[in-house]
This record gives structure tokens, sequence and C-alpha cells, in this order.
């Protein structure tokens, strides 16, 4: 070896053996760029606690999302005052007009202390053990408080909220996995194979995403049995859902296969002597794994929205499944809107879930290529 | 370097045209500001060309950009002063003016202008060359509209633009890249600035459209009396045009002096390290080293063929089918390095990739002897017979970056054949990854590292371990060195070289460069428009080469010594000349 040789081989800086920049792998530069984006990783412990909620909401919720009460229908929120450190919610009596019959709630003095995990209705934690403890709730079992008002039927907007939650989370992340499942294969074929498989595929692409959503979900949500359980209907929503959800996907993933395949790294690997499948598992998808998260992560909120649009319009989930969409469709009359605004409530969940993982999707979509700028 | 710059120009003061005292411009703030120019000092002198010469990352073109503050964020001018005396004969300091404020601007384009490298991105894709022009003429000059377009129409006379009249309304995709840059290069003049900052001009191009603007820029600087600033990387092309030479490396100024001085007395071991890696391109390794080419044939390339076939345009228009390999039939021996040379579109890289087939020929054969001496034919093998070729066929790619899966360690990079062949697995795999990575001169103990931990030429080493893991015989090697540095060029060189030697290896070396295949090759073969005008020993056709074209290419190429002046006396290829040139008058 010429002595320039072994001057450059002198520049490798070994000083790092272990850890530091030179060891990480694309996802732990990807994970330090994503951290980087302030609003993005806030977005993302944002989700991650709405994901919670959903999970733990029988734990979350101080009452049984259908427990009605007959005195205390749109009762409005109650503001959460401490005396000092006791936290407590002012009483509400529940008068008539004389005249018009019309119910008025008038704050009183008297108080609802709350507490941490406080007794309440008995439920299944996570479907294995029986208990009735409760995150939080009136200190004495069988008082009432609604921070969020109640409904129609008096009962707790929070624990509707907090159960609302998981349909409309879980409906969104089962979407988009079914989604991104035909997005792949397809776009995939597509992508690789090209020719005429592509020219099909991206026609059918084309075809799906010319017709109207609305009326299309309309047409499938309302070709369900009505007689079907909650559960059935709430697995063909998704499926519905998914089956329009999926193009967009197919072409992002299409577009990075074609990208790809000219990558001079894959043709380097071809003939380093890999098979097909070896080239598209080992270089090209972990290539393209972050890329295909992001888009995914973006396309979680576009399913709750489907989600909630159709049940709002009384053709996705019924009563008494809870959804976030099922929730908004007790605020569709002007008069309720007047009387009780709080049965929005549900619709600024949506909106914070859905902003919250467009910045988490967007801050992942910037870090997954560190080699950008 | 102060001091030698006061030292080497003792001339009044009036022949100064721009001085440059101090400049200092740094990306970000604090200790983590990356100190693009620190701290330089230089002077420019009336009617003279200054080149800045230095490796990528050197700050040569951030130092030009500085001149017309057009730095692109976050960088920042923090110090310094940049006197011009074109205007005002006591000075007027740039580098103090607001950078959007009217006097910079009137300064820009104006009485400094500025050429780049990528001359189409620098012109408008929508408007005629003629309007650009015009723009320029009108914005600055007080003309009417007629009165622009006959001075525009001059301009491009004066840069050589075959019948200006009618090129004056060709869009920018009717000139081909050459053009281009002339017509940049009119656009620059039009307001007969005092300074022409070239960044870069002719990187881009084919290295005889480069002799063609070098040729130009000469010629114009010396009817216009103006100054040039000429940025490049290139020995070569600084020894052709350059009065004066700066140094740079690492955002400073090494050396300062006119060009004899440089090339001749230089004192910075950079300076000098830069000249040898030139001057030793100019001459042969395989002279020197005593060539190992055999008489047993390795490959035989039997008119070989590759037509993109003829598509129908959306009005229904046919383009005629493309020829990008028009019947090409070459040998390689064992033991030997044969260079295949030509411009771009002349089909080199498109013969490197049929021969391994990562492209399929339209027609020929491509005869390959294997080590079991069986001889398979590349052009109609099968996957599984060509996966054993591609055993003993390797190839060494352009871009050291692109040619890395960033998401694997180059470990497992360069085990990946021995991998999939199944020839080594787990310690015997570590091991001999481990040695491949040494033999190209990469500590082994870097091999759980990510390809972003190295620097171009160590990528294009690992690169090169990647291509020796399972003992080939022949390695095409396309444009491997083309992306590196030039002091970085000659050491890969070198290392092939070495490997050579060690393994018994012939190589297919695909490139521009001459001087790259006047060091490397034993036989060369010249490209043009898909066909192999000319082949033959390499210091035959680098010195006395028998067709015209080669003859051109051959000219074109600059040299290393200042007083030579080679691309004055350049032989022109007409047949190029009309080829690059856009269809004027009737369509």
């Amino acid at each position: 070896m010429s002595e320039e040789n072994k001057q450059e081989t002198a520049q490798v800086n070994m000083a790092n053996l272990r850890g530091g920049i030179e060891y990480a792998s694309q996802w732990q530069l990807m994970w330090a760029r994503f951290r980087k984006h302030r609003v993005a990783y806030a977005s993302m412990v944002l989700v991650a606690l709405l994901y919670v909620v959903a999970i733990f909401a029988e734990f979350l919720s101080p009452f049984s999302p259908e427990d009605p009460s007959s005195r205390t229908v749109y009762q409005p929120p109650q503001v959460l005052h401490f005396d000092g450190f006791k936290p407590y919610v002012n009483k509400f009596t529940l008068t008539r007009d004389p005249v018009t019959l019309a119910p008025t709630y008038v704050k009183t003095d008297e108080k609802t202390y709350l507490e941490f995990f406080a007794k309440g209705y008995e439920y299944k934690m996570l479907g294995i053990w029986e208990t009735n403890l409760h995150l939080f709730g009136p200190k004495e079992q069988g008082e009432k408080m609604f921070l969020f008002g109640s409904d129609k039927l008096g009962r707790d907007m929070l624990s509707r909220v907090i159960f609302g939650a998981r349909f409309t989370l879980s409906m969104g992340l089962i979407g988009v996995i079914l989604s991104t499942v035909l997005g792949i294969a397809l776009g995939g074929v597509s992508g690789y194979y090209g020719g005429k498989i592509d020219w099909a595929i991206q026609r059918l692409v084309e075809f799906i995403l010319s017709l109207p959503t609305i009326p299309i979900w309309l047409a499938l949500a309302s070709a369900l049995p009505r007689n079907w359980p909650p559960h059935l209907v709430y697995i063909s929503v998704t499926v519905i859902i998914s089956l329009i959800g999926w193009t967009h996907l197919a072409r992002v993933i299409r577009g990075k296969f074609l990208a790809m395949r000219g990558e001079v790294f894959v043709i380097a690997a071809k003939l380093d002597g890999c098979s097909e499948a070896r080239v598209i598992f080992r270089h090209m998808l972990p290539s393209m794994a972050s890329h295909v998260i992001a888009a995914v992560t973006l396309a979680i909120p576009s399913m709750i929205l489907a989600e909630t649009t159709l049940s709002f319009l009384g053709l996705g989930l019924q009563p008494p499944a809870i959804s976030w969409g099922v929730l908004l469709k007790d605020a569709q009359k002007i008069s309720v809107i007047s009387n009780a605004p709080w049965l929005f409530l549900p619709g600024v969940m949506v909106v914070i879930s859905v902003l919250a993982m467009n910045f988490f999707g967007d801050g992942l979509r910037d870090a997954a290529d560190p080699y950008s700028h | 370097m102060v001091d030698t710059v006061n030292t080497s120009i003792q001339t009044p003061s009036s022949d100064i045209i721009l001085d440059v005292r101090n400049l200092k411009t740094y990306f970000g703030t604090g200790d983590k500001a990356v100190k693009a120019v620190d701290d330089i000092s230089f002077k420019m002198m009336r009617g003279k060309t200054l080149c800045i010469v230095g490796e990528s990352g050197s700050g040569k073109s951030v130092t030009a950009r500085s001149i017309l503050q057009i730095v692109d964020p976050p960088g920042k001018i923090m110090g310094g002063d940049v006197l011009y005396y074109g205007k005002d004969p006591k000075g007027q300091n740039l580098a103090q003016l607001h950078e959007r404020s009217k006097e910079i601007r009137s300064i820009r384009g104006h009485e400094i202008s500025m050429i780049f490298q990528e001359p189409m991105t620098s012109l408008s894709p929508i408007h005629t060359i003629g309007n650009q022009i015009m723009e320029t003429i009108l914005l600055h000059q007080n003309v009417d509209k007629a009165e622009a377009r006959a001075r525009a129409i001059e301009l491009l006379r004066r840069v050589e633009i075959p019948n200006p009249g009618v090129a004056i309304d060709k869009y920018t995709f009717e000139y081909s890249g050459g053009m281009r840059q002339r017509a940049m290069i009119a656009m620059s003049l039009a307001c007969n600035p005092k300074i022409l900052i070239a960044d870069e001009p002719t990187t881009a191009l084919d290295v005889t459209t480069q002799a063609e603007i070098l040729a130009l820029i000469k010629e114009l600087q010396t009817s216009y009396g103006m100054a040039v600033l000429f940025i490049t990387h290139d020995m070569g092309v600084v020894a052709e045009i350059a009065d004066e030479i700066g140094v740079m490396q690492n955002g400073k100024m090494l050396e300062f002096g006119s060009a004899e001085q440089i090339f001749y007395e230089a004192k910075n071991p950079y300076t000098l390290q830069l000249i040898d890696s030139v001057r030793k391109l100019e001459t042969s390794a395989r002279a020197a080293r005593g060539s190992r080419a055999t008489d047993k044939k390795l490959m035989e390339i039997r008119g070989v063929s590759k037509i993109y076939p003829a598509r129908s345009t959306f009005m229904g228009k046919a383009n005629p089918p493309f020829k990008a390999l028009d019947n090409v039939s070459l040998d390689v021996f064992e033991g030997e390095n044969l260079g295949i040379v030509g411009e771009s579109g002349s089909g080199k890289t498109t013969l490197g990739n049929c021969v391994i087939r990562v492209l399929s020929c339209s027609g020929g054969e491509v005869l390959f002897r294997m080590a079991d001496g069986r001889i398979t034919d590349l052009a109609k093998a099968k996957t599984g017979e060509l996966r054993q070729v591609h055993r003993e066929i390797r190839m060494v790619f352009q871009d050291p970056f692109a040619s890395l899966n960033p998401r694997m360690t180059i470990g497992q990079i360069v085990g990946e054949p021995l991998l999939v062949a199944g020839t080594h697995t787990g310690e015997a795999l570590r091991k001999r990854t481990e040695e491949l990575l040494e033999t190209v001169g990469i500590p082994g103990a870097a091999m759980e590292r990510y390809p972003h931990a190295f620097s171009g030429g160590q990528r294009q080493r690992i690169g090169i371990a990647r291509a020796l893991a399972l003992n080939p015989r022949l390695i095409i090697a396309d444009e491997a060195t083309s992306a590196l540095d030039v002091t970085l060029r000659s050491q890969v060189l070198d290392l092939l070289l070495d490997l050579q030697d060690k393994l018994s290896l012939s190589f297919i070396l695909v490139s521009h460069d001459i001087g790259v295949i006047r060091y490397f090759c034993d036989r060369v073969a010249v490209m043009y428009k898909g066909q192999v005008v000319e082949h033959g020993p390499a210091m035959k056709i680098c010195s006395a080469p028998d067709h015209p074209y080669t003859k051109a290419l051959i000219s074109a190429v600059p040299g290393t010594h200042p007083r030579d002046k080679r691309i004055v006396n350049r032989h022109r290829y007409d047949a190029e000349a009309q080829a690059s040139g856009i269809k004027l008058g009737g369509n």
C-alpha cells in the first residue's frame, strides 16, 4: 500500500469506539432529529395520552356512560374549585319555570367534594379483573358531578367523551392498518414491477379517488343490516373507510418504490446476487419504512374524520355504541346548540386529536430523511 | 496570508479594482459557527484573472458570494471589508452595505456580475433567452426596447452563438449546455461589468465545451477589459486562464501569488499536493509499474447495440429511435485495464451497464470466459447463470453517497455478497469482512459504523471492498473517481492498481477524464455518439490520436503549465460543433 493510502487510513477517527453518531442507525438519527421538532414532540406525547385514555376508559371515567338520570337532563358543566387542596364542585338544583316548564339549573352553595381513586360503578379493568376503583369521582358514592355537563338523558358527558375516544381512536388505528396492508401490497407491486400491472393498479386508484367519498360511504354503510350488533357494525364501518383510504397510501408507496428502484444501492444489491425478495425486504423496505410510518400517521386523522362524519350522519356506529361522531349527532339541532353548547365538546376533541396527529406526522416526515436539509 | 499579498503584488493602488480585507463569513453563531470564510484578504487587478482554487468545502464559493452579499442564510458576513474601486476612486465598502439596499443592487449585475455552475437552473425556462438578456439591459440602462433587442443580438454574437438574430427568440431548453452557459455570459456582459465572477462555470460541461467557454471568457476579458474572479476546483483550468491564484482550504487562504509563482515556486504543502495530484495524472502509472496485461481474452464484446425504440409523442409525431450504443465491439484481456472515454451522451456508461447486464442489450454478444473456462454470453444469460457471472464481474459506482445503503453498517454492506452467496457465515463472515476493509485501508474495527460516518473517499473505498468480496476477475468502474476531490482521485486509482498487483484483476474504467484514463489504462476506446471511433494503446491515443474527434478531445484537456495555453491552440471538431448547436432557421 502506498504512502497516501496509509495517510487516509489514519484519518478514520477511531476515538468513538462505541456509541456516538458514527454508530447511530437510521432510526437513532431519525429520533434525534424528531426530538428537535418541539411541536411534533409535544403532539406525540398528546397522541400517546389520548390512546392511554382510550385504553383505560373505564378507570378514567367517573361514571358509567349509560347511567341516565331524569333530574340532570342538560345540566351545564360544573367548574372545579379548590378548598385548600380539596377539589369540589358546587351543586346545581333543578327548577322549572312555572309558566313554560323549561328546566333551569341554579348554582347553590352546597359542595360535592371529589377525591382520587374514588369508588364508583363496577367494571373489569382491561377486561381481566373486576374493580370499582376510578381515577377520580365524588367522595360520597352515589353523588353526581358533571365537569363536561350532561346530555339529553342526564348522562355524564365527560365519561361519554372518554368512552367515545375508545371507538373513534381505535377505528382510526385499525382502519389505517387495513389501509396500509392494502396500500403496501398494491402500491409495492405497482411500483416494483411497473408496466401493465402498474397501469392497471393506477387506473383503479384513480377510479376510486374519482368517486365522491361521502355518497359511497353512505351507500355502503346503509347496506349494513340495521339489526347487526355494534361490534359487527364497528368492524364493517372500519372496512368501508379503509377501502377508500388505501389509495393515497398506495400512491405514496408506489412513488417511493419507483424512486428506489433506480437507486444505485439497490442496483448494487442486485449485482451482489441478492434475490428479488431480499432486494425488496432487506434493502428497499427498510429504507422506506420511516416514510411509510410518516404517511400512515398522517392518514389516521382522515380515518378519524371519516368515522366522525359517518356516525354524525347516522350511518356509522349506532347508539348504544359511543363514538365522538355518535355523540356529535346529539348536537345537530339548533335548539340543542343554543341550550346546551357543551354537547360540542366531542367535536373539540376531534379537532385536538386530528391536529395533534397531523403535527406528529409532519414531524415524523421531516425527520424521516436525516440527509435532507 | 496578508504578508504574501503585500510582498507579491507591488502595483500602484489605482490598478486595484477590488480589495478584500480580513473577510469573515460564518454560518451560524457562537461556538458552533461554521467558519466558511475565515479571515481572507486578497486584491483583484483591473483586467486580470484571479483564480480561487480549492476542494469542496474550502469556502471558495462563499467568498465569491460574500462579495455580492448573496450568501445563502444562515450565512452572514461577520467582519472585514470589501473595497470596490470601480465607481469611487476612494473605494466603496460592499461588506457594509445592507444586503437589500439600493446601493448593493446597483452593483450586482451592473458593476459586478456573476455566472454560475448550473446554466440550466440560472436561466428561466419560461422566457426566451432574448427576453432574459433584454430584461437585464432594460433594468440597468436607460434604453428603449428596440435598442435593448439590438444590443442583446450583438451580445449573443459576441459570445459566438450562431445566427443570433434567430437564436434570440429561442427558449432555454432549445440551447445545449454550452450554449446556455454562453447565454449566461452574454447576460452578465449586458451592462459592461467591471468585474465578472464565474463560479465553477465549466464544471457541468464536457471537456471540449469547457475549452470553448474558457477561450470565450479569456477573449471577452481582453476586449472588455474586465477583471475576472474565477472559482474552480480544477488546477488544469487554473493553469489555462489564471493571472493570479489564491489557494483555499477550510475557509483559509493558504497561498496567493501569480500563476507562475504558484505553479513553479509554491511553498505551501497543500498547494504542492494539489499540483502534484494533477501532474501525476499526466503520466501513466501502467508504464511506471509495468503492465500485467496478457493476451488471454477475458471478455469479447461483439456488435453490442442498445436502441431505445421510437415513441410517439402526444401530438402523434414519432421521435426516431435512439441508438445509445451502435454496434460496439471490444476485447478485454486478462490483467488488462481498458479505458472507455467519451463525453456525456457518448454511450460509455450505457456500455458499462450493458456489459454487466444492468441494462439489457438490444443486440450483440458479450462473451465472458469464466474462471472454470466456460464461455457465457452475458447478453442472453438467464438469472441463475447471471448470478454466477456477477460473482466474477463486479462494479464500482460513481456516487459514493448513493451506492451504499444508508440503513446498513459498512460491515453488512461489504459482507452482503458473501452472505448472499453463502460462502461465509458467522465468525468467518466477520473475519473476511474485516480483512476486506483492511485491504482498502479502512480499519476493520469501524465495521459497525454506518456510511454517514465516512467521507466521500472512504465510502468509495468501502464500495471497492464490496466489489472485491467474491474475488472477482473483472471490475467495471463507472466514473469511480469523478465524484471525488482531485487529491483523493489519484489515491483511489493507486489503491485500485495496488489491488491489481495483489489479486489477478482486470478493469474496465469508464471515465470522461483523459487524465484518469491516461494514468490508469493500458488500452483506450474512445466513444462518440454510441460508437467506438478509435481504440488502441493508451499512450498513443493520449499523445498522437488519429481520429479528428479524439484529437479535439485530447487538445481540449487543460494542461498544468500556465505558459502552455493549450486551449488557445486547441483542435476543433466541426461535427461536434454542429451537433451541439441548436437547429436554427427553418424548422
